[in-house]
């Protein structure tokens, strides 16, 4: 068990690309940290460096007490599991698992028990005289597992493990290695670009963009109070409502209007949060609103305020979930499209397309989650409801978020 | 085409109209068939060409001297008499200055064995090191391996043949460098398979290299953070998963060298007791070809163990030829 100390962390390549730039982490001893962010952030780069798979070029690692920027893998006392397993493919689950320990010449029944005891603990002792090609792609990922387990290391670094694995394993897998960790109490870096791993599994999760260091908190805190405009559209599915507002202040009370039609009250305690907003007067701003803060007003609950502001917006598309309603609602406001929000898109072309015609038309498509109650059907007009004590609010100019 | 624009000027159009894609239809079918049919006929008529010649000696071998004198092989069919005669006449060839068979048949062994084994064992290293280590001058030093491809080797024969015979000696400013003693190699089975290793080595390295590359990264480096160092590595990784490789390179090159007969005849002198099975039958038809018809035994005599080899490791002759075109 070790803690893990990253100073001013940087990996350049030789063909002059930063991968990963002055990254500053600690993790703590026993800690699940995840790394997430979309494809090409540095996330992978990151965790390879910690393995020794990728060289550090500047700055500093610790594992424990110990410098290891210079340690080959073998020494930095770690285990990783790899995103398409890498078993080897012509050992049986049992020389799979007890290779690390044959290399390192420990006595025959030492390894034989060590490797039984992994198979215990991940219920493979059934498949250990199989190959990897007999086992079934959970299998396989349990035997990767094992590899890591096996050796008990200070640290388990994890590539993405469950990318390969079908949703419905994929979630059984998060919950069976998130328990895991827990009993061993192995300090753990795991890499994801799946959002609901990263805030279902960690301790905290670091969230990364470029090769930068965006903002490392719990799960919960990271979803409450993104430290700005990139995070706020990274994290959270569907994720939130970014619209750019000009920020007003009449006689005491202050508003964001997000179109000629439209605008939203905000209350003195929600500007009392953000003192910064004040410095915003007739200015624009990005306002958040998460999904599920915007509700059918025509439903009558406790969280819907009677007497709050209305949106008017039109129906395009209704997915049932039955639980709840994802609503796809069109609404003359204008999309904030920025480098921060594109980046978060994940380089997903239909999406990026999507959001730079919204901001062309001047019309915003709004995700919300409704109550299943609701009746709204394609085509509708529907009066949206906002819970304005829930709003977010970004500079547009820094992206960042306004805050105490 | 006529046929299938008449109808639909006719005057009834509906019954046209259902009449005309029916028919349409069914030509179409049948032409369909019969040109799908023109890939799978030309084949066979290729396999036949192909087969001919090698049935007929086949069949000639066991006929009688006079029979295959006089008579093509295909009268076989009308006058069936096969005999073992020329089979025999390979077999008791030997005469008092030359060895029997058998040991010409242990001298192509001779050859063939350290021909295969060494160029594999050397070639298997070099892959790995153009594969998966990285040292300056990777990728030129490979170009160049792979380059010597292109080397002719009937052109070098004679410079070889200089080598073997003196050795290779560099005089600068009248000072003299031996770069290669005078082994006094000509005249030698050793001479033979050295020379089938040289030419062996950089095809071997290219294949085994591009086998050897498309082994998934992932695994090697798994291997590292498991403790491994490059020679566990290539030993417990490398060389149990490039199997298939090494058999198919293997293969080629045994048949090559086993069927080898400018080489030998090369490196050896005429008549030598070391010559190997391709060479010493080459002799068998006599001073002027009287005995053609002895060849003909003396092929499949030759063949046997080629075709052994190669139904006994045909499944890795042809994945090994598929070797890093497709994964698994």
């Amino acid at each position: 068990m070790s803690a893990v100390t990253m100073d001013k962390m940087t990996k350049v390549y030789p063909n002059g690309v930063t991968a990963v730039s002055d990254l500053d982490l600690d993790i703590a001893d026993g800690e699940f940290l995840v790394l997430v962010g979309p494809s090409g952030c540095g996330k992978s780069t990151a965790l390879r460096m910690v393995a020794g798979l990728e060289e550090i070029t500047d700055g500093t690692l610790k594992i424990g007490e110990r410098v290891v920027n210079d340690l080959p893998p073998k020494e930095r006392d770690i285990a990783m599991v790899f995103q398409n397993y890498a078993l080897y493919p012509h050992m049986t689950v049992e020389q799979n698992i007890g290779f690390a320990l044959k290399l390192a010449r420990l006595p025959k029944d030492e390894i034989t028990k060590r490797v039984h005891d992994a198979a215990k603990t991940l219920q493979l002792e059934d498949w250990l005289k199989r190959k990897p090609a007999q086992l079934s792609g959970g299998q396989r990922q349990r035997v990767a597992m094992g590899r890591a387990i096996v050796r008990d290391p200070s640290v388990f670094l994890m590539d993405e493990p469950l990318s390969n694995l079908d949703a419905k394993l994929r979630v059984q897998m998060r919950a069976e290695i998130a328990k895991l960790q827990r009993d061993l109490g192995t300090t753990t870096v795991y890499v994801t670009h799946d959002q609901v791993e990263a805030m279902t599994m960690g301790d905290r999760v670091a969230v990364l963009r470029e090769g930068l260091l965006q903002q490392v908190s719990e799960p919960e805190r990271l979803y409450a109070e993104p430290a700005n405009l990139f995070v706020a559209a990274f994290i959270g599915s569907p994720s939130m409502n970014l619209l750019e507002a000009t920020f007003e202040r009449a006689n005491g009370d202050a508003r964001v209007v997000l179109s000629d039609e439209q605008s939203l009250d905000v209350p003195a305690a929600v500007v009392a949060d953000n003192p910064e907003l004040e410095g915003f007067v007739d200015k624009p701003v990005v306002v958040g609103i998460r999904p599920e803060h915007i509700f059918d007003a025509s439903i009558h609950d406790d969280r819907v305020d009677a007497s709050g502001p209305r949106l008017q917006a039109d129906v395009e598309l209704r997915e049932a979930l039955g639980s709840e309603l994802v609503m796809h609602l069109r609404t003359t406001a204008q999309r904030a499209v920025t480098d921060d929000t594109r980046n978060a898109a994940d380089a997903d072309d239909a999406v990026l397309d999507e959001l730079e015609r919204q901001a062309e038309s001047g019309e915003a498509l709004l995700v919300a989650r409704f109550d299943a109650r609701s009746r709204a059907r394609i085509g509708d007009r529907v009066e949206l409801a906002v819970d304005t004590s829930q709003l977010h609010f970004f500079d547009p100019e820094t992206g960042n978020r306004m805050s105490a | 085409m006529s046929t299938t624009v008449t109808p639909t000027t006719a005057p009834l159009p509906e019954a046209a109209t259902g009449a005309a894609p029916t028919r349409g239809r069914g030509v179409g079918t049948r032409l369909h068939g019969l040109l799908g049919a023109v890939p799978t006929g030309v084949l066979w008529i290729l396999v036949l060409l192909w087969t001919l010649p090698s049935l007929g000696l086949f069949v000639s071998s066991f006929r009688s001297e006079t029979a295959v004198k006089t008579t093509g092989w295909w009268t076989v069919v009308t006058d069936p008499q096969l005999t073992l005669e020329s089979y025999r006449g390979v077999f008791s060839s030997s005469t008092s200055d030359a060895p029997d068979m058998w040991q010409h048949f242990m001298n192509s062994a001779a050859i063939a064995i350290p021909a295969t084994v060494i160029p594999i064992a050397i070639a298997a290293f070099a892959a790995y090191a153009f594969a998966w280590m990285d040292f300056p001058g990777r990728h030129w030093l490979f170009v160049a391996t792979v380059a010597m491809l292109a080397v002719p080797f009937q052109m070098s024969l004679i410079p070889l043949l200089q080598l073997y015979v003196n050795g290779a000696h560099l005089t600068v400013f009248g000072e003299t460098f031996t770069l290669l003693p005078d082994l006094d190699l000509q005249g030698t089975i050793t001479a033979v398979w050295l020379t089938h290793i040289g030419f062996g080595l950089p095809l071997a390295i290219f294949l085994l290299h591009n086998y050897m590359a498309s082994l998934p990264r992932d695994v090697f480096e798994a291997a590292r953070i498991d403790g491994a160092d490059h020679p566990t590595i290539f030993w417990r990784l490398v060389i149990p998963l490039s199997v298939p490789a090494l058999a198919a390179f293997a293969i080629f090159q045994f048949l090559w060298v086993w069927n080898d007969y400018l080489v030998a005849r090369t490196f050896l002198s005429i008549g030598s007791t070391d010559a190997p099975m391709t060479v010493r039958l080459a002799t068998l038809s006599g001073s002027r070809g009287q005995d053609w018809h002895l060849l003909t035994a003396a092929a499949f005599v030759s063949i046997a163990v080629p075709l052994a080899v190669f139904f006994a490791l045909q499944r890795y002759f042809v994945r090994g030829l598929l070797a890093g075109s497709v994964k698994g």
